[in-house]
């Protein structure tokens, strides 16, 4: 096999048991280089254990894995130089202060004090955190505890990050400027390992997934690929008048736009499921129906949820009308 | 596919944000961490629990209250008893080096009860991931608990002072005394650090602590000389490092024969922290 690039992180037949419980089962996975994965599980799927193995806070128990050029086991030292990891649960302390915090780290990743007070200033300004800079981090909100993690994790300028379900229990406001900032961080060249239980969320930032089930990876592939064959985002279209449902999925079936051959008519809820591809798909569609006169009620996009995906790949046909069970605006 | 993973710099698009790229002393090929960078980074840790002092200042309630309650209630509830009516200055003179062994122990306590509850925190997750020692996250927070083993005992002095405590030999005896608990004290913070590493929760420190402590804390010279205690408790007082430390100190205020008692105490600092320091340290390392 030929790549183009170098894999920052490569993992084979990793292996950690917990007594009986096996948390991983064999995972083999590639991250290339200034590219982020999407790890996409439910919880107990294994996440978790498998971004504490790789960043040395677990000693597989089989397999190997590489970070940056490093094995986890053999050479755990060199590998903390070159990774920065960001948990579930913010990992700073709570009793310093913002800058006190980013100093710390700082001066643990032996930058000078000079040096590290003007990088705990540079990076407190970059996650807008300089307000905030002398207050306990106990009094932070959620989403700046979590911006302080990312600051204190870039501190060092890892050139692979390790993101542990960075927004599960943040509001959508402080999940957008989260998601902002991992964003800026990739364009920089970091690489990013992402684990999270939101297809939507891999969708924002990852290229690449990988889906994980008990310990095993039972499916990867880039997000195209896997949305095509789990379907992306799905057009939810209520017109006022029920009767119009059939004559609505006619009039789109004529026009042969991308995905609208897979229409449905769930005619129990008086609406029409489209698949979408694109966005320029999407405005085809509502201009369509605009123009030929229908009135519409409702209009809304979904994104499958984790149960579609997994229903998906497991080879179970899912059922438009059962599986939309998140609603997204558009 | 290739198995030689080389790591070539990221490269950035120069219309990014400045990113100061501070000079960092190489990594050795090992990665092995020197002396003068483990102390750089034992001093930052050391700073991260004294910043938490300042914080949280009733954290030091403990180191700050303890001692005055002790001696005045040791030297007028014990003092006529123990030295007769109205001879309360002698018994100052007994039980204030006494005092002094048992303040590094009870803080040496409050140590296993601080690790059991940081390691509840996710930053603790974080020093185990940079290229840093484990060790130096310990020895950290033993360096900032002499500190306030140091503050106790400088209020227990004071106190001692004021009660009527005189130093019968030298102010470099009192210093070897003062000392000689602080290397006794941080040789129990291990122990407790172990503890604190291995029992579930802080409660279960507590209790742990407090079954090991009552025995020695009593069983010992620290309250009462031991001459009129049974023989057999008089056997187990004589190797109890607390007794020693005890008479250690005693001896080196008040006069009196020293080599056996520092020995012993040295002894035994030597002998703890060789078995339970590592133990700690590979303890930190495995904790999941």
């Amino acid at each position: 096999m030929t790549r183009s690039h170098t894999n920052a992180i490569e993992v084979r037949g990793l292996v950690k048991h917990f007594g009986a419980t096996k948390a991983l089962d064999g995972v083999d996975l590639d991250v290339r280089e200034g590219t982020v994965l999407g790890v996409l599980g439910p919880n107990g799927a294994g996440k978790t254990t498998l971004v504490r193995c790789l960043s040395t806070l677990l000693v597989p128990d089989a397999g190997t894995a590489t970070v940056a050029g490093y094995d986890v086991v053999k050479h755990p030292r060199q590998l903390r130089r070159t990774i920065g990891l960001t948990g579930q649960y913010a990992s700073v302390d709570e009793k310093l202060s913002g800058w006190e915090n980013l100093y710390m780290i700082g001066r643990l990743l032996d930058l000078s004090r000079q040096d590290a007070r003007r990088r705990s200033d540079d990076m407190l300004e970059r996650f807008s955190l300089t307000d905030a800079a002398k207050r306990p981090a106990m009094t932070y909100s959620g989403g700046m505890r979590r911006r302080l993690d990312l600051a204190a994790s870039m501190i060092g300028q890892p050139s692979v990050l390790y993101l542990d379900e960075p927004t599960t229990g943040l509001d959508p406001r402080t999940r957008n400027e989260v998601w902002d900032e991992v964003q800026r961080m990739v364009s920089e060249g970091v690489t990013v390992l992402l684990t999270t239980q939101y297809m939507e969320e891999a969708e924002q930032l990852a290229s690449e997934l990988t889906v994980v089930d008990k310990g095993k990876v039972i499916a990867k592939g880039g997000v195209d690929e896997l949305k095509a064959k789990v379907g992306g985002r799905t057009l939810k279209i209520r017109p006022v008048d029920p009767d119009q449902l059939s004559a609505m999925a006619a009039a789109l079936r004529e026009t042969g736009l991308d995905g609208v051959a897979g229409s449905t008519v769930v005619p129990d809820e008086g609406a029409l499921y489209v698949p979408i591809l694109t966005d320029q798909q999407l405005t085809a569609v509502v201009a369509l129906l605009g123009a030929r006169g229908f009135g519409i009620a409702h209009i809304g996009t979904h994104l499958p949820s984790l149960d579609e995906v997994f229903l998906a790949i497991t080879g179970q046909k899912t059922d438009v009308s059962d599986a939309i069970s998140e609603e997204v605006a558009a | 596919m290739s198995t030689t993973t080389t790591t070539t710099p990221v490269t950035k698009s120069p219309g990014d944000t400045p990113r100061t790229a501070p000079a960092r002393p190489a990594p050795s090929a090992e990665g092995r961490i020197g002396l003068r960078a483990n102390l750089r980074h034992i001093g930052a840790l050391a700073r991260r629990n004294a910043l938490q002092i300042k914080q949280d200042p009733e954290s030091m309630f403990d180191a700050v209250l303890m001692p005055i309650i002790f001696i005045l209630l040791f030297v007028y509830v014990f003092g006529g008893a123990i030295s007769g009516k109205g001879n309360n200055d002698v018994y100052v003179n007994y039980v204030t080096p006494g005092l002094m062994a048992m303040m590094g122990m009870n803080i040496a306590m409050a140590v296993g009860v601080g690790i059991n509850d940081d390691f509840k925190k996710g930053v603790m997750d974080r020093f185990r991931t940079m290229p840093i020692a484990r060790s130096s996250v310990l020895i950290a927070k033993i360096v900032v608990e002499v500190g306030r083993m140091l503050i106790a005992t400088a209020i227990l002095l004071g106190m001692g002072f004021l009660l009527g405590l005189e130093i019968h030999t030298s102010v470099l005896h009192l210093f070897a005394a003062i000392g000689l608990s602080m290397v006794f004290g941080a040789s129990l913070m291990w122990i407790f650090i172990l503890l604190g590493l291995t029992l579930k929760t802080a409660q279960a420190v507590q209790g742990m602590a407090m079954l090991v402590l009552m025995p020695l804390q009593f069983g010992s010279s620290i309250f009462a000389p031991t001459t009129s205690m049974p023989g057999w408790l008089e056997t187990f007082t004589d190797y109890n490092p607390l007794s020693n430390l005890a008479d250690a100190a005693r001896n080196l205020i008040n006069g009196g024969p020293v080599a056996h008692s520092v020995w012993m105490t040295l002894g035994w600092a030597l002998v703890i922290t060789i078995v339970t320091a590592p133990l700690a340290v590979t303890k930190f390392r495995k904790k999941t």
